[in-house]
This record gives C-alpha cells, structure tokens and sequence, in this order.
C-alpha cells in the first residue's frame, strides 16, 4: 500500500462508503447531465445536419453516430463491470458491487441498440435485416454474456452472495470476450457468403468524425449519469436499515 | 495424506458412484444420439446436405449433451454435505475441483469419443476426416467440462439453476464450437487442420490452468 | 494408546457479527477456547446458531470482526487441517460403502490415532465396513459421519447438532466420545438442544439469544 499516496488511499475509501458514494453521485450528477445535453446536442447537430451525405450509403449511414458509440459502449462497459468485479473479489468494496450491477442493464441495453441499429443500417446496405456479419454477431454473443451476468444476480436470493457470484462471472467474461471476437472472425472469414457485402471500414471523412467522437463521449457520459442512478437506488435498497438511510427518509418525508 | 492420493481418491470415488448410478453415464451418450438422430428428420435426409451440416451437428449436440450431463458435477456433493468436506480439507480447493472435473471428463466426454464416430458415418462424414473428429472430440470435450465446472459452481446453490447455466455456458462454449466443427469440416473436404487444432490445444491448455480458479472460488460462494 | 494434543491450541474469536437479511443475527462476539474447552451455543432456533458455526468453518463471511487459530489469523494458519465439521448434511455418501466414505474422508485429512477398523469398532458400527450407507438407518448414518471425527486428527471438533435422529445409546456414545476427546486435550464447539453432560468438563456456554 506504501506505492499508493496517502490521501489517495483515503479519498479512496471516503468514496468507498455508501454514504458518500451517494453524496457523491448527488453532488455529480447535476454536472454529468448538463456535460451529456451539451455533447450529445453538438454530436447530434455535427451528425445530422453538418456532416456531408455519403455518396454510397446517402443519408443511411448517419445511423453510425447511434451505432458506433452504442457498440463501443458495449464492450466498454463490459470490461468496466469486470474492473468492478476484480476490485469486489480482492478489496472485498461494496461500492464496486454496486457499480457492477448496475453497470449490467445499461451494458445489455447500449449491446440491444448496437444490435437493432445495426440491423436497422443493414437494410439498405444487405437488402436483409439480419446478416451473419462478425461485428453483428459477436454482438450478439456479447448480449448473452450480459443477460448471464443479469439473471445470475437475479436468480441468488442472497444479495451479497449474488454480487460474488456476478463478479465471478464478469470476469471469466472478459477473459473469454476476446476468446470469441476472435474465434467468431475467423468463422466469418471462413463462412462468408459471396453475395454479401462486408461492411468495411471507410475512411470516414473529418466531418463525419468529429460529430462521431462527440457522440461517443457523450454517450459516456449518459452511462454515467444512468449508472449512477440506478446504483443510488441499488445502494439505498441494499443499506434500508442503516442508520443514514433512515435520516435521509425522514428528511424528505 | 498428501494431495496427489487426495486428487486420485476424489477421481477414483467419482468413477465408482459414476459406474454405481449408472444413468449419469447413460443419459448423456443416449441425449447426444437422440439429438443427432433429430436433424435428419427435421431437415430433411439429403445425404449432401447432411454431410455439409454433419460436423455441425456432431458438435452442436456434443455441446448440448456435455452441458446438460454439467449438473452431476457438483450437485450430490453439495446435496449430501461432501461438498462442505471438501472446502474444509487441507488441500488447495483449486486441485480438488480439477479432480473431480477430470472425472466429470472420464464420464461424460470419453463416452462422446466412442459414439462420436459412429454417428459421422450415419450422417455421411468424409472417412478421411474422422481421424480429426477424434482429435478434436479428445481435445475439445475436456474444455467442455473444464469451463462447464464454472457455470456450475456458480449455479449449484440454486433451486433452479438449469435454465440459467445454459446461458452462462454455453456463450463461452462458442470459440470451442467454431474451431473443433471447422476442422472437422475442412478435413472432410481434405484441407489441413494444423491452426485450428493449435488453437484447440492453446484453449485446452489454458482452460486446465485457468478454470478451477473461478470455479474453486464460486464453491466458495455457492457453499455459504 | 496416547491421542492426547501436547502443544497448547486456542481458537479465538473478537467482536463478530452476522447480518442476515438485514437482522443483526448477533454483534460484538467474542470468545476464547483453550485446550480441554468446551464451548456450547444455546438458544432459540434462528438465533443464528447455525450461522455462526458456518463462520467459524470459513464457509460465510462475518460481517465484521477476526477470528485467530493459536494467535494467527484464521487464512494464515494450519486451522484447517487442525478442525473438523458435522453439520445438518452428513457429507457421506449414499452409494458408497461405509469403508470407501472412510477411506474418502481419510485422504482429504490427516490420519488420527486410530485405525479404521478400531474407529467402527468406537461408534458400534463394526462388521459394517461393506453396507452400502444407503442401507444403513438414520442413527447408523449418524455415527458413520461422527466416525470421521475419530479417524482423522483433528483438535477442534466442530458439531451442529450432533445428537439429532439419534437413540439414548447412541447420545451416551457421543458423549463419551467428546469427553474422550476433551479430556486428550481437544476442543469442541457445538449447537445443541439436548442438555449436554460432559462431568469434569471445562463448558463455556454462550447465549446467541442475548447477543443482539
């Protein structure tokens, strides 16, 4: 512990406490959505109106701005949940729990976006709404991984049990995800049909980038401001009989 | 007593109440043909299009059957408290759960082996790729049981855990599916098999190493 | 025959606690046992009797507070090839022999001071070596999972509910056999609703019921 500085190790566990995790996320939340209405308004108006037309796709393509950011998120918040879990297994950080589980809905949700955007941009490009394409599938695949993680906590009546269990699985997920991108590439290049268009990656013209990036970190901040929220009410359910909870009920009542 | 006898004893004790109970052997090599013996009839018996799916098949239904056998791994154990022995032992937990994974292997895959190729000449397999079919059944069906033993862990404590393991497994199953029916395939049609068979032994070696540690530590959790 | 455990044990617990579904099971828990100690849990069912021997085994988490085996940390210690466990689950399997759950017991442990034959011979379960346990009565079970207590060597015994489904004989046995083992220098803990007799028997009792 003597690597790490002292008053990290102490912020640190300040923000480890459910009380001031939840103070926290109050005082943050207000700023994370004001941050997320100002990138996403400026993402979307690049995207929408100020990005030139393709002269493929015309103006189909600008599902990518959904898209794209939807499936980084994907796996971003994947591996976010496997983070949570090893911090949980190791530090024993109840917070880490709490941000994992609630980071998994969120995750599952940006994965079914990506899935029917992508489905959705495939019409006009394929002339069919679902393709056996490697991104799409993997995809997929991930989709699975996150209604895993979802149902396991589900189905364990004991909370905390619970939480050890998805934070088990959450990282014998990200050990696998590259496992399977992999595999399922190699598949693809293997099974390809010769009349299906491969969705290759164009080089995307500046003006379609920038409103692109501007959408990927505001969506970023959405999962921040979502997270948090659903943590908030996870962290009130899970401490009902501390003390803080209970002056806080009264307080607003 | 030392951990290599403990290791041995746990694999010899699961063999006898395997062979004693008899139907934990039995369900999934009669599962497994029952499912092959369903795609001709759904599809329709075209021995050209059986012989494209027959890898497919063959590995499809090894994976189902595998899965459904995962539940006896740990489920007497934890029903009847030996479980709780186990975690109390002296022994490293990690060593005892691979014991008993072998034994889960010695039970449920090697039967697959046997059967296995039987069933490619009914669905018209290639000769020539039999030979592969073997080699990737041997490699493969470990790592079957190997990442089952984790989803099971996970899952032993609950009333109801069938449904969920299917979704907890069978998703890490993928990479194994892909490359053992890929070679299966491209042997069939006389290709070499040599990257997909070195990342078969890759996975397998790495899922002996890695996947006691999760499942070791989901006992843990499930035994509480 | 001299099974008695010369180098001095202790098993000491400080300020535990168990929440369960959100109810203080019990907080503030502490006690010490030294060799030749009995320690006897009371009260009411769902006081957190069970709980609390699922933590002293490692098998749940205490929600707060240390235990220490001979002064050292629970993790760090050779507290688990020093204990045993019988608990509501017998660990015994139904299809095997009463000599291949022995025998099972045996590699997962170190082997005591007595040999198979004399342990069986200990809990009136002689000339059953081969029965299958399925064939044996909920008593003779009974026995079979104490008999792992006897052929392993263990200084800490710990029991929930030993004397459950089991006949007058049969309790007499048990307790001889504890006081046996207390009187060699071992230790036990155990749940029990049967008034316990152990004459000339260090027993320290604590009351789960007063310890909200």
């Amino acid at each position: 512990m003597s690597i790490i500085p002292a008053p990290i190790v102490r912020f640190y566990h300040r923000t480890a406490s459910p009380p001031h995790f939840y103070s926290l996320a109050n005082k943050l939340l207000p700023w994370l959505v004001g941050i997320f209405i100002l990138l996403a308004g400026a993402g979307l108006y690049g995207g929408l109106y100020l990005a030139p037309t393709d002269y493929q796709q015309g103006d189909s393509y600008r599902i990518i701005y959904i898209h794209v950011p939807a499936a980084w998120m994907s796996l971003f918040i994947y591996v976010i949940m496997a983070v949570m879990g090893a911090i949980s297994l190791i530090w024993r950080m109840k917070i880490a729990d709490v941000v994992l589980i609630s980071s998994a809905p969120i995750g599952a949700s940006f994965t079914f976006i990506a899935l029917v955007t992508g489905s959705l941009w495939g019409k006009p490009m394929w002339g069919t709404w679902w393709v056996w394409d490697a991104r799409l599938t993997s995809e997929l695949i991930l989709l699975f991984l996150y209604l895993g993680v979802i149902s396991l906590y589900g189905a364990i009546e004991d909370k905390r049990t619970a939480s050890r269990a998805v934070a088990i699985l959450a990282l014998v997920g990200v050990v696998n995800i590259p496992i399977i991108h992999y595999s399922v590439q190699w598949w693809n290049t293997l099974h390809q049909g010769p009349t299906v268009a491969k969705m290759d990656k164009p080089s995307i013209h500046i003006d379609m980038l920038i409103p692109l990036l501007l959408m990927a970190t505001a969506f970023k901040f959405y999962y921040a401001i979502a997270m948090l929220q659903v943590a908030k009410v996870e962290i009130l359910k899970r401490e009902q009989n501390m003390q803080w909870v209970k002056k806080l009920v009264e307080t607003k009542a | 007593m030392s951990l290599v006898s403990a290791f041995f004893a746990i694999i010899r004790r699961d063999l006898i109440l395997a062979f004693r109970r008899r139907a934990e052997i039995a369900n999934p090599i009669f599962f497994f043909i029952i499912v092959v013996t369903l795609f001709p009839l759904g599809v329709g018996a075209n021995p050209k299009l059986l012989q494209a799916m027959a890898p497919g098949i063959i590995w499809v239904s090894a994976l189902l059957a595998v899965m459904l056998s995962l539940d006896s791994l740990f489920r007497s154990d934890f029903d009847d408290g030996s479980l709780e022995q186990m975690l109390l032992s002296s022994h490293p937990l990690t060593v005892l759960v691979f014991a008993k994974i072998i034994a889960h292997w010695m039970v449920t895959g090697l039967p697959l082996l046997v059967v296995a190729p039987l069933l490619a000449i009914f669905l018209g397999l290639p000769e020539q790729a039999l030979g592969t079919l073997l080699l990737t059944l041997v490699l493969a069906t470990p790592v079957l049981s190997l990442i089952g033993s984790i989803g099971v862990s996970l899952t032993v404590g609950l009333r109801r855990g069938g449904m969920i393991i299917s979704l907890l497994v069978l998703p890490l199953y993928i990479p194994v599916l892909i490359f053992a029916s890929n070679a299966v395939e491209m042997a069939g049609n006389g290709l070499a098999v040599d990257a997909q068979i070195n990342i078969l032994i890759a996975i397998f070696f790495m899922s002996a190493v890695l996947a006691p540690l999760p499942a070791a530590a989901a006992l843990k959790m499930s035994v509480n | 025959m001299d099974s008695s455990f010369s180098d001095s044990r202790s098993f000491e617990a400080t300020n535990l606690s168990c929440i369960r579904d959100d109810r203080i099971l019990f907080e503030g828990l502490n006690f010490k046992l030294n060799n030749h100690q009995v320690l006897l849990l009371e009260g009411k069912n769902g006081c957190g009797k069970t709980s609390l021997l699922r933590i002293i085994c490692g098998f749940r988490e205490q929600d707060e507070g240390e235990m220490f085996w001979c002064d050292t940390a629970l993790k760090e210690s050779e507290y688990y090839s020093e204990m045993a466990y019988v608990g509501h689950l017998d660990g015994v399997k139904q299809e095997l022999t009463v000599l291949e759950n022995l025998k099972m017991s045996l590699a997962l442990s170190r082997p005591g001071d007595y040999s198979i034959e004399q342990v069986l011979d200990k809990v009136h379960l002689a000339g059953y070596d081969d029965s299958l346990v399925q064939s044996l009565s909920a008593g003779q079970k009974r026995r079979l999972s104490l008999a792992r207590l006897l052929i392993t060597k263990n200084s800490l015994w710990i029991l929930d509910e030993p004397f459950t489904s089991i006949d007058k004989q049969g309790i007499k046995l048990i307790e001889s056999l504890m006081h046996e083992h207390v009187s060699n220098g071992g230790m036990i803990i155990l749940t029990s609703h049967h008034d316990l007799v152990l004459h000339e028997a260090d027993v320290q009792k604590i009351d789960l019921s007063a310890c909200h």
